[in-house]
């Protein structure tokens, strides 16, 4: 067996310290009828040469997008990992370790939360920030129910359709046991019309959650929508693009509440949707309602500055049923991989990269809208994706067309919005070169001439 | 040799007109950004984020590393987290870029060896859980629990059944109330026998019509197979409730028993623990669940299918609790287990359980003639020992032992969980360990109960700190650094 050290000598000495003749007896205590009387109906075992080439010929029946022309976005970026990331995150001081409960053996692991905690809390431009959540839509969920337990108001909450779907999936499962309403503004214009959230908010909302850039890519007016949301007395949570905050107003900036992200922007692999990085940060008043370990530092006995994991009071492991969230294991490699990410891009870095996915987003934009087939969805603001209508509403049948040939056009709004069934969501990296733009435009042009013909 | 000047903060490290990373200059273009966005949108400064080259990133952090301990480099027997060894391998394949590249929105004809490596892992987990429908989408073992406790939820509700309880033992891990009350339920705690087992007697007087779920870890947290478990599942059956397996210890069972045929009706597996996805200094982990098939039309979507034309992801379950997160899960933990499972089969997964239970019995038999363990002297994959006497005869706690272990290069067991023993000490050694290491480490814990009291109390002395001041942190919580120009 792979990874086992006992030798049958070991065996028979061990069993003969614990005073039992076989291996067998040791699980005596499993009642006998209900043992498993046959072995595991799962394939033999795999020598390391063998789960190697059979892994190789999974890998290779997969056409990766992120080797090949990536348009694909909607929560999950093919953006640039440097190989700093990998080299760090692939120190297995860090990987192979678990929870620092033992702190003093574990202030590698600590220092680089607390660290990961101030780079977050100063991208936000909040006050403190947690060492993780699972994802983006666990991290706006759990801000959700922060807000609900923060303002006692128990009964509604409002979001609205330009959230990540699956974000709002996320949030109705965890409120439907719970007897919260759930009010989502529609978003026909692509972002949401102050008036329609004003008319949503009641008196009783305890929160409102919207994403900036949307999930169709475009800005928010989130000013007016904070200033509605408080206007109430209910709390503004933001799920912010982390990439965009190299350009973009930070959300302390204007007056949010609760700011969470999916992190997998800042340095981790697309690895089809997970493990991704739920990042959360708040205001400090609200930091003793925040789930999930946090960093705080202290000094030790000999008055040297030190971490611990701080404020435990608030977690499952002490308070159980009374605990802000039932969170254990976290994302603390991933959180590692975007402390490293920020430290290597600095503020010019994150500002570059920014702008780098802005300015070729808009030239996309701009060559899809000198597109007969193609119309631009939204007249608003956008960031790095934007929404394109195929007027010959084959959606499905051009992004087929156009994987064959290695470009990952976008994803098709279909699944999440019947009104956008001919539509799709681009998204462009800084990994996008010009040239990958316009060969995509090209393949868009060449399949436009496709279907033509199929259609005479 | 750790390097102190690269150990300090990450910001003082810091200096204006230093670089790591660079950009390609734009090949678009040049609009002003004001054509883009609107004025009001646009910060005037990106976020003060530290300034280092290279150089100074790759030396902090890789210092860093070396003040932790680690599965790679020290035993680290922490009780109930199964700490066994990461396979290199694993690591690798799962980095395959036709792995590691694909985006969750690709077309499924482009993901046919992804999907087929899920779908067989399904398959298995299934098979090792008996229990025939697996969801992967869970993030971890909490959320294992908070999915199959909606499951749970809308299964009653479709019978038209107001189920408001979900019982668990006092014994449980923390996660098993939390979750209860996440999901909506109201948690109720059954109490242990002195032995560690469910106290029958309590469990059937809050057994009732109300009761959803009962929430058992078994083996349970003292690492004992509850020896009820059959009358257990016919008493929650019995009252129409749901059993729900808390998968965290399912290390010392594989192919010896199965949840599904001790009476579970779900479970959670902990990919991270049994099939060793690494713990990532707190994670990630995944926690797939397996639930039976009266209840898999509830489960996550979407689910794996298998059919003529290939594989396919499936979205169309109407009675799907919905999704817990976003995309298809924790795969990169999930091809990890996926490798392991593969590198073992049927004989080497039950090799795997024997021989975490040979070390677990041996080292209790090593210890407990200092340790008492309360619940015997026979245990699974781990067992709970405590200092209580230690702690009255010779001033000597579980926390003073676990520091001084530290010392002696060993990781410490958990301490003070579960909370039904007193200085307790929760000792895992895993199947990955030899004998000689865990001879070793019987021999560090006799000769640490005979060292003098007041060493113990400042133990840990060769870490990088000293004990940490715990109280201050709490009650003066600092968890940013001070902005850049602050005192």
């Amino acid at each position: 067996m792979p990874f086992l050290l006992n030798t049958p000598d070991d065996q028979q000495a061990m069993l003969a310290a614990i005073g039992v003749g076989s291996l067998d007896e040791l699980f005596a205590m499993v009642p006998a009828d209900l043992r498993l009387k046959r072995d595991l109906a799962i394939p033999p075992a795999l020598t390391e040469i063998e789960l190697s080439a059979h892994m190789a010929a999974l890998a290779r029946a997969n056409s990766p997008a992120g080797d090949q022309l990536c348009f694909l976005g909607g929560g999950c970026y093919d953006h640039f990992v440097p190989a700093v990331v990998d080299a760090i995150a692939g120190r297995a001081e860090f990987y192979t370790s678990y929870t620092p409960y033992q702190a003093e053996a574990s202030q590698g692991n600590l220092q680089a939360f607390f660290e990961y905690q101030t780079l977050i809390s100063r991208l936000t431009g909040m006050e403190v920030a947690n060492a993780s959540l699972y994802d983006g839509a666990t991290a706006a969920t759990e801000a959700v129910l922060m807000s609900i337990s923060a303002t006692a108001r128990h009964r509604h909450v409002v979001t609205a359709a330009s959230v990540h779907p699956e974000y709002r999936q996320t949030l109705a499962a965890y409120l439907k046991n719970l007897g919260v309403e759930i009010s989502t503004v529609g978003t026909p214009g692509g972002a949401i019309t102050p008036q329609d959230l004003f008319d949503a908010v009641r008196d009783d909302t305890a929160c409102v959650l919207v994403q900036h850039p949307n999930f169709f890519g475009c800005l928010e007016d989130v000013e007016r929508l904070a200033q509605i949301a408080h206007d109430k007395g209910a709390m503004f949570i933001v799920i912010a693009d982390p990439i965009s905050l190299g350009i973009l107003k930070r959300p302390g900036d204007y007056d949010a509440d609760i700011v969470v992200a999916e992190g997998q922007s800042l340095g981790i692999p697309m690895q089809f949707g997970g493990p991704f990085l739920g990042i959360m940060a708040c205001r400090e008043r609200l930091v003793r309602r925040m789930p999930g370990r946090i960093a705080g530092q202290t000094v030790d006995r000999r008055g040297k500055r030190c971490w611990v994991l701080t404020l435990q009071t608030r977690e499952q492991h002490i308070r159980r049923e009374k605990a802000t969230s039932n969170i254990c294991t976290n994302q603390g490699l991933l959180a590692l991989r975007a402390t490293v990410y920020l430290a290597l891009v600095g503020p010019q870095g994150l500002r570059e990269v920014a702008e780098l996915n802005l300015r070729k987003a808009h030239y996309a934009r701009e060559r899809f809208a000198s597109l007969e087939r193609f119309e631009i969805v939204h007249a608003r603001p956008t960031f790095k994706e934007f929404v394109v209508r195929d007027r010959q509403g084959q959606v499905e049948n051009l992004l087929a067309d156009l994987a064959a040939r290695d470009i990952f056009a976008g994803v098709p709004l279909g699944r999440w919005y019947p009104e956008l069934a001919d539509c799709f969501l681009v998204a462009v990296t800084e990994k996008r070169s010009r040239q990958d733009i316009d060969t995509l435009v090209a393949a868009l042009a060449q399949s436009n001439r496709k279907v033509m013909v199929a259609h005479a | 040799m750790r390097n102190i000047r690269a150990l300090q903060p990450l910001f003082d490290l810091a200096k204006p007109g230093r670089r790591a990373t660079r950009f390609p200059k734009s090949d678009v273009p040049e609009v002003p950004l004001t054509k883009l966005l609107p004025a009001t949108a646009i910060a005037e400064q990106p976020p003060a984020l530290p300034e280092l080259a290279e150089p100074d990133v790759v030396r902090h952090f890789t210092n860093l590393s070396t003040l932790n301990m680690s599965v790679d480099t020290h035993f680290y027997p922490l009780g109930s987290c199964t700490m066994k060894h990461n396979p290199k391998r694993n690591e690798r394949l799962a980095s395959l870029p036709g792995m590691l590249d694909l985006h969750p929105y690709q077309p499924e004809e482009t993901l046919q060896g992804m999907l087929a490596l899920l779908y067989e892992l399904q398959q298995m987990l299934g098979e090792i859980g008996g229990l025939p429908a697996v969801s992967l989408q869970p993030a971890a073992g909490a959320q294992g629990e908070f999915t199959s406790l909606l499951i749970a939820s809308a299964y009653f509700r479709e019978r038209g059944e107001n189920r408001t309880k979900v019982l668990a033992p006092d014994s449980a891990h923390g996660t098993n109330p939390a979750s209860a009350a996440v999901a909506g339920f109201t948690a109720v705690t059954v109490k242990s026998t002195p032995q560690g087992f469910v106290d029958l007697a309590d469990l059937a007087a809050k057994l009732d019509h109300e009761t959803a779920v009962f929430m058992i870890t078994n083996p349970n947290t003292l690492g004992m197979f509850e020896p009820n478990i059959k009358r257990i599942a016919e008493m929650v059956h019995a009252v129409g409730g749901l059993l729900y397996l808390d998968g965290a210890n399912m290390n010392a069972i594989l192919g010896i028993t199965r949840p599904g045929d001790f009476g579970a009706d779900m479970m959670h597996f902990n990919c991270h623990k049994t099939f060793s996805g690494p713990h990532g200094s707190g994670g990630p982990g995944a926690g797939p669940i397996a639930v039976t098939s009266v209840l898999a039309p509830y489960l996550p979507a979407p689910l794996v299918v298998r059919e003529d034309a290939g594989y396919r992801l499936d979205y169309d379950r109407p009675k799907s609790v919905g999704r817990v997160r976003s995309f298809f899960g924790n795969v990169g933990i999930l091809v990890r287990a996926y490798c392991y499972i593969r590198s073992h089969g049927p004989d080497g997964l039950r090799r795997v359980s024997e021989n975490a239970v040979l070390n677990a019995n041996y080292l209790l038999a090593r210890v407990k003639h200092i340790f008492p363990v309360p619940q015997g002297d026979r245990c699974m994959h781990e067992f709970v020992a405590s200092a209580a006497k230690l702690k009255t005869d010779k001033d000597i706690s579980a926390m003073d032992i676990a520091k001084r272990l530290l010392d002696y290069g060993f990781h410490a067991p958990t301490v003070y969980f579960p909370p039904i023993v007193r200085e307790a000490m929760m000792i895992e050694p895993t199947e990955t360990e030899s004998k000689e290491t865990l001879d070793a480490f019987a021999e560090t814990l006799f000769r640490i109960t005979e060292e003098p009291a007041e060493l113990l109390h400042e133990a840990p002395h060769t870490t990088s700190i000293s004990r940490p001041d715990e109280v201050r942190a709490a009650r003066q919580p600092v968890m940013i650094s001070p902005p850049p120009g602050s005192p």
